[in-house]
């Protein structure tokens, strides 16, 4: 485990390329801004990245917030397309594409967390992680879609 | 009395993949207690060590939210559903203000000894330099040697704004790049050079124009705003937010030999606008491309506002609130003058009548600097490629250059007579008849004014669009740019 309470296993996230291609746009998109959304997997496959208002009062350069009603949303088309609420995504930008201690303090279980380095309004890095069941830390996985790594 | 309860997708791993689990209870905490004792695992990721809800947890009583009603001691009716819903919230490694950790490292006290044996500093001082946020606007002249020390003294977070690249004509005075670094965007050669002075400082760059819809979000969490704008509509724009905001201005600014530093918008301080209510007329005041700037004087004045922006950071000194500093570099004298908040200034007075940012180009009377949009509409005009032609060509023409003796000295297109703006009123009768007259300048602002003042004395020209700089990206690359 390194310094920061992250460490690597070997759990995989299949992706489909439209998802990461609607995440890296969504982010280019908000930049400076943090973006956020709702991942949906069908079979086991997040198959589409769903957009939601980023409702942060903090500042949103630095911060993300999906309230409650932008939760309901996500499960609510999670279900339309005969799938389930897999997770979120968000955006760091100017920053790496690891989660931060503020990503730790307000992270679920068993969901999945991808996060998007966005460096000059450029997609850049892109990573998935989950948090561990003590909540102690994340542990990185490997996202893997068809024409990329 | 047993009550639904709604589990959210990830939680019903704890709830042995159930939606829904019935719990006993006659308000919503018995029954999140009783649910949390069926279910040992949902504790820790409900509540905080605490022992109270965590912030991201929202329960609700059928479709209300607790935080409306009694809270944990809600009362229920038989029938009514509780649902567990979910707020996501994460964010970047850059800590908002209430989470900053501010411990000094061995290798800190190392690096910051000398201001951590002055006691006006020391190690709190140290510490709150830190913690401290500065927004740097522009990558510039002054924003160079401001953003250099203020890395150097050990800052937390340094942002700057800037959407430049780095050019040729930059390097005279905009320290942060070299030579290496033209053709680079300022802001990835000012991340490279500061991170270089001191890889603890926190670089967040932000490559946009700052205009009135981005301002207020940019500005927010920076204690200072440091301002290094070379435009008034900007300039106007940063005073504005940083009144609305809150937030100490530390301002400067450089033209030619001369510079003015201050501090602006702290509580009870004046502002920009107090000082100058109203910008001065479009074209009155040249910039610095057009003017010239002594390279060294930004690195005085920049220097200044780093200063400025310290002490306010270390919440100590006197700073500049209510003094304006003049500086002449040429005659190389320092001058003060007394500033008072105006309570009559629209923004930052007793009944400040402008609550929100507005169109800072239309209030400064300019457009956006596109040349051919400062030509305006009704000026004739005629591209570099047009006038090569006619170069190579048979009919004659006259080429009148409006610029300055000495920029005439830098380069020139062959062929070109000399009249500057300022004297072409009185010496048309050297511009000969019956040939065509096309007009240029350095950019093509200047030869357009030409242009609509032989208009006035019935003598038609065309406006060279771009100027002798387009002339020498497209046309003629050998001749010097400045």
């Amino acid at each position: 485990m390194s310094p920061d309470g992250l460490r690597t296993s070997s759990c995989q996230t299949l992706i489909a390329d439209e998802a990461i291609a609607a995440i890296r746009q969504h982010g280019a998109e908000t930049f400076p801004d943090e973006c956020c959304g709702a991942l949906i997997a069908v079979d086991g496959r997040i198959v589409e990245a769903f957009r939601l208002d980023n409702t942060t009062t903090g500042g949103a350069a630095r911060r993300f917030r999906i309230g409650p009603d932008g939760y309901r949303q996500a499960e609510a088309n999670a279900r339309a397309r005969g799938g389930t609420l897999a997770g979120f995504y968000h955006s760091h930008p100017n920053e790496p594409a690891r989660p931060s201690a503020y990503d730790l303090e307000h992270a679920w279980p068993n969901f999945t967390y991808v996060i998007i380095s966005v460096r000059a309004g450029t997609p850049g890095d892109i990573t998935v992680w989950h948090l561990r069941d003590d909540r102690s830390g994340f542990d990185e996985g490997e996202l893997i879609w068809p024409t990329g790594s | 009395m047993a009550h639904r309860v709604l589990i959210p997708t990830p939680l019903r791993p704890y709830t042995s993949q159930q939606e829904t689990v019935d719990a006993e209870g006659g308000t919503v905490g018995e029954v999140l207690s009783s649910l949390t004792t069926q279910f040992t695992d949902l504790r820790r990721h409900l509540y905080a060590d605490d022992g109270k809800l965590r912030h991201f947890v929202n329960v609700y009583v059928n479709d209300d939210d607790i935080r409306y009603l009694d809270r944990d001691a809600t009362k229920l009716k038989p029938g009514d559903v509780i649902s567990i819903v979910p707020s996501v919230a994460g964010g970047s490694p850059g800590p908002a203000a209430a989470e900053r950790s501010t411990d000094l490292s061995h290798a800190e006290i190392q690096r910051y000894s000398r201001h951590l044996i002055l006691p006006e500093v020391g190690m709190d001082g140290q510490r709150r330099i830190k913690g401290g946020r500065v927004l740097c606007i522009g990558a510039g002249g002054l924003g160079s040697p401001a953003a250099l020390y203020l890395a150097a003294a050990g800052i937390g977070t340094l942002g700057v704004v800037d959407f430049d690249n780095v050019d040729e004509s930059n390097l005279q005075r905009q320290i942060l790049h070299g030579t290496p670094d033209v053709g680079r965007s300022k802001l990835q050669s000012a991340r490279d050079r500061l991170t270089a002075i001191n890889p603890e400082v926190q670089v967040e760059t932000y490559e946009t124009r700052l205009t009135s819809a981005n301002a207020l979000e940019l500005f927010t969490g920076y204690d200072v705003i440091l301002d290094g704008t070379d435009n008034f509509a900007t300039r106007y724009l940063v005073n504005d937010a940083c009144v609305l905001l809150k937030i100490p201005n530390a301002y400067g600014s450089i033209f030619r030999f001369e510079g003015q530093a201050s501090v602006f918008a702290t509580v009870g301080g004046p502002c920009y606008r107090c000082l100058y209510p109203e910008p001065p007329p479009p074209g009155l005041v040249p910039s610095c491309a057009e003017g010239g700037v002594l390279g060294v004087l930004p690195g005085v004045i920049g220097t200044i506002q780093a200063t400025e922006a310290l002490k306010l950071i270390l919440g100590a000194g006197s700073t500049l609130v209510g003094r304006l500093l003049l500086y002449d570099a040429w005659t190389m004298k320092f001058r003060e003058l007394k500033l008072r908040r105006d309570p009559a200034c629209p923004v930052c007075g007793d009944h400040p009548s402008i609550k929100g940012l507005i169109d800072y180009e239309e209030f400064c009377g300019v457009r956006p600097a596109a040349p051919t949009a400062a030509s305006g509409p009704g000026v004739p005009e005629t591209t570099v490629e047009e006038l090569k032609a006619r170069v190579d060509g048979r009919a004659p023409f006259f080429l009148l250059d409006v610029r300055e003796p000495h920029e005439f000295q830098i380069s020139r297109i062959a062929g070109s007579t000399l009249i500057p703006l300022g004297q072409l009123p009185n010496r048309t009768s050297e511009i000969p008849a019956g040939q065509e007259i096309i007009i240029h300048c350095k950019s093509g602002v200047r030869s357009a004014k030409a242009v609509a003042i032989l208009k006035e004395q019935g003598i038609e020209a065309k406006n060279l669009a771009g100027g002798i700089l387009a002339w020498i990206d497209r046309v003629d690359p050998t001749l010097a740019k400045y």
